[in-house]
């Protein structure tokens, strides 16, 4: 039998369809999930916001158990809460509650679900000092909770030479996502106590980096700088400088080999003021960036008593970058003496030259042969449009990095090195946009002196240049 | 002739004086049971009594490069965050045994774990555990892969993991392994069974 559909079927199976589509909907995580952050002396984090009854509440066990000794006991509706030696009585629905002998009165009421004490976020200010035993600071409108005195200070003091450089000088280290587009240099500001600068936009007498705005938001604090070029970032002292300088752009560039020249398809070069990195490029030729780690201050493993795992790396970079150079790759080493850079640093030059494949360069006493590393990406910080994470710009070349790490495998063990590939947290593979490994040159059957030796680098040298020769075809330079 | 009642009372004092000897050196021992366990710089012990649960520990080999999988009976404290706390305490008196196969610092410890949001865990290490560590890419990924995957396998609904030493963000564990991101579990559990 035929079914017929009325008009009554048809509305019942659109509600149903709406009713389908709303409930994904709501159960979909949402991008954009309301959090809270909590600055305080002995800890630092976030913790999610739940919408109840159109107020904003948070889970107050969850608020104070980083801070202190905290217990809980759920009797009906009866919560009871103990902090450090502090006592306090909560009763779901209602908006008054007992704390520390005195009654307390919530902009909403106190609610229990799963066990689980929520406090309306509106009455934090006024609550919180009674368990904490000090006043203080919550942004409500941007869900940033400050305990103590912890805010971080920014000061703006901009060289007007040619070019400008902006440093941002905090009163304590920081470590913001920074993401750059034409004119515009974003820092957010996930785990710093940053403060306001006092004004939200402040303006600089100079053509090139003309304003920077800050704002707040959802627990984040956000600093914008906007100029008519390209802007770059670099960090310096400890992390408490953040220098920002245009991006420069070369007339022509300065061929590392020797084929033909064509500056309308050369890649921009990065010119960092502060860290002396020069990467000029060929344009008919895969640019490799070579990175030997560390350097500097930062002497990276004492693999002897005087020899240092920044020395080591540089020697096997500069042999490296020749094996390269003979195979007919455009080769920049990122430093090329004892000199220090910041792995921002080190990824924002092997970015902004586009290069074709990313190699650090590492060594360790312990073990034998080599590892070759690709990223193990974090959890991926917020990207927006075609602007991935920092944290995770490696994600979309990280199958051709693993191509390329299982390359120098096999490429090292033709010559009998005892070699295995895995991931590693290792800074800044993450950072990088192109095919990126990471190689650890461990001793070879003569012990540490190996790692100095030339015949034993060489081999190693000669066969990542092999590997790297081998899958030239998959080192295209990425959007 | 010595009066009785001056007898008496030397006796009593004498009783009272071998009284307080031994009083007092009973005092002294009790005392110096007190002190032997602040003195020691190994972690402290879990408790010695109460159900023991079996957990499965992942302890790193330097030269295999990889974890192993061990399963371990201990003493669990019954919240969830204490639990944690021991078991991640079990595996680092592993790693301080002589001959360990991944050694680590006798001062290293576990300060607190918090398990701060749904699937979140921030673990506190002690400065020792960080400065003290052997620097290399393989060590402290192994260092870092092994306190994620142990936490994560035995206490369930962990997602995240976050480290930080003495309570504040820290670069690296020691010159390499990045300790700036969140650890995404499934991401560490995959890299670890490469």
């Amino acid at each position: 039998m035929p079914s017929i559909t009325t008009p009554t079927t048809l509305t019942k199976k659109a509600l149903a369809i709406l009713l389908a589509t709303l409930t994904l909907l709501s159960a979909a995580p949402s991008a954009d999930e309301k959090h809270i952050s909590v600055f305080s002396p002995v800890a630092i984090y976030t913790l999610p916001v739940l919408d109840r009854g159109g107020h904003e509440y948070i889970g107050l066990l969850e608020l104070l158990e980083p801070l202190g000794r905290v217990s809980s006991q759920s009797d009906g509706r009866r919560w009871k809460l103990r902090y450090n030696a502090i006592d306090a009585e909560f009763v779901a629905g209602k908006t008054r509650a007992r704390i520390r002998g005195r009654d307390f009165d919530f902009m909403a009421p106190f609610l229990i679900e799963n066990s689980r004490g929520l406090v309306p976020l509106s009455s934090l200010t006024g609550f919180l000092p009674r368990f904490l035993g000090s006043p203080v600071n919550f942004r409500e409108s941007a869900r940033r909770l400050f305990i103590g005195d912890v805010g971080i200070q920014i000061s703006f003091q901009l060289d007007a030479s040619n070019p400008p450089r902006l440093a941002l000088n905090f009163s304590a280290p920081v470590n913001p996502a920074i993401s750059t587009e034409p004119g515009r240099l974003r820092m957010v500001f996930k785990r710093d106590p940053v403060v306001s600068p006092g004004s939200q936009s402040i303006s600089f007498d100079n053509k090139v980096i003309t304003h920077a705005s800050y704002s707040e938001n959802n627990g984040d604090a956000e600093l914008d700088v906007a100029a008519n070029q390209s802007l770059m970032a670099s960090f310096s002292n400890d992390r408490k400088t953040i220098m920002i300088s245009t991006i420069m752009v070369p007339a022509t560039p300065s061929g590392v080999g020797t084929g033909p020249q064509n500056p309308a398809q050369a890649p921009p070069a990065a010119n960092m003021a502060s860290s002396n990195v020069n990467v000029n490029v060929n344009a008919h030729r895969i640019l490799a960036v070579v990175d030997p780690a560390h350097g500097g201050d930062e002497r990276g493993a004492a693999l002897t008593d005087t020899l240092a795992e920044k020395n080591v790396t540089l020697g096997f970079a500069r042999l490296l970058r020749h094996e390269l150079e003979i195979r007919g790759f455009a080769v920049a080493l990122l430093r090329d003496g004892d000199s220090s850079l910041t792995l921002d640093q080190r990824a924002a030059a092997a970015n902004v030259a586009r290069a074709g494949i990313y190699i650090s360069l590492h060594a360790v006493s312990q073990g034998s042969g080599a590892r070759v590393y690709t990223a193990l990406l974090p959890v991926e910080g917020t990207s927006e449009g075609i602007f991935h994470a920092w944290n995770a710009a490696q994600a979309p070349a990280l199958p051709v990095s693993r191509i390329v790490s299982a390359a120098i495998v096999a490429e090292m063990q033709k010559r009998a090195f005892p070699v295995r590939a895995s991931s590693a947290s290792l800074r800044p593979l993450n950072n990088v946009f192109m095919p990126a490994v990471a190689v650890e040159l461990a001793p070879g059957a003569d012990g540490v002196a190996d790692l100095i030796s030339a015949n034993y680098q060489q081999r190693a040298a000669s066969a990542i240049a092999d590997a790297v020769v081998s899958v030239r075809d998959r080192l295209g330079v990425q959007p | 002739m010595i009066p009785r009642h001056l007898l008496i009372g030397v006796a009593a004092l004498l009783v009272l004086v071998v009284a307080m000897g031994i009083y007092l050196r009973h005092m002294r021992r009790e005392a110096g049971e007190l002190e032997s366990p602040a003195a020691d710089a190994l972690p402290v012990a879990p408790p010695a009594s109460g159900p023991t649960e079996t957990v499965t520990l992942y302890v790193a080999d330097d030269a295999a490069g990889m974890l192993r999988a061990r399963s371990a009976q201990i003493p669990l404290p019954g919240g969830r965050q204490q639990r944690a706390e021991e078991l991640l305490r079990a595996l680092l008196r592993i790693y301080q045994q002589p001959g360990a196969a991944h050694p680590l610092a006798p001062a290293a410890d576990i300060r607190s774990i918090y398990l701060v949001a749904p699937g979140a865990a921030v673990i506190d290490l002690n400065a020792a555990f960080a400065d003290q560590h052997r620097s290399g890419i393989l060590s402290e990924q192994l260092t870092v892969n092994s306190l994620v995957e142990t936490l994560a396998v035995n206490v369930p609904g962990i997602q995240r993991v976050n480290i930080l030493v003495e309570g504040k963000a820290r670069d690296t564990l020691a010159g390499h392994a990045d300790l700036s991101e969140t650890f995404d579990v499934t991401t560490v559990e995959q890299a670890g069974s490469q």
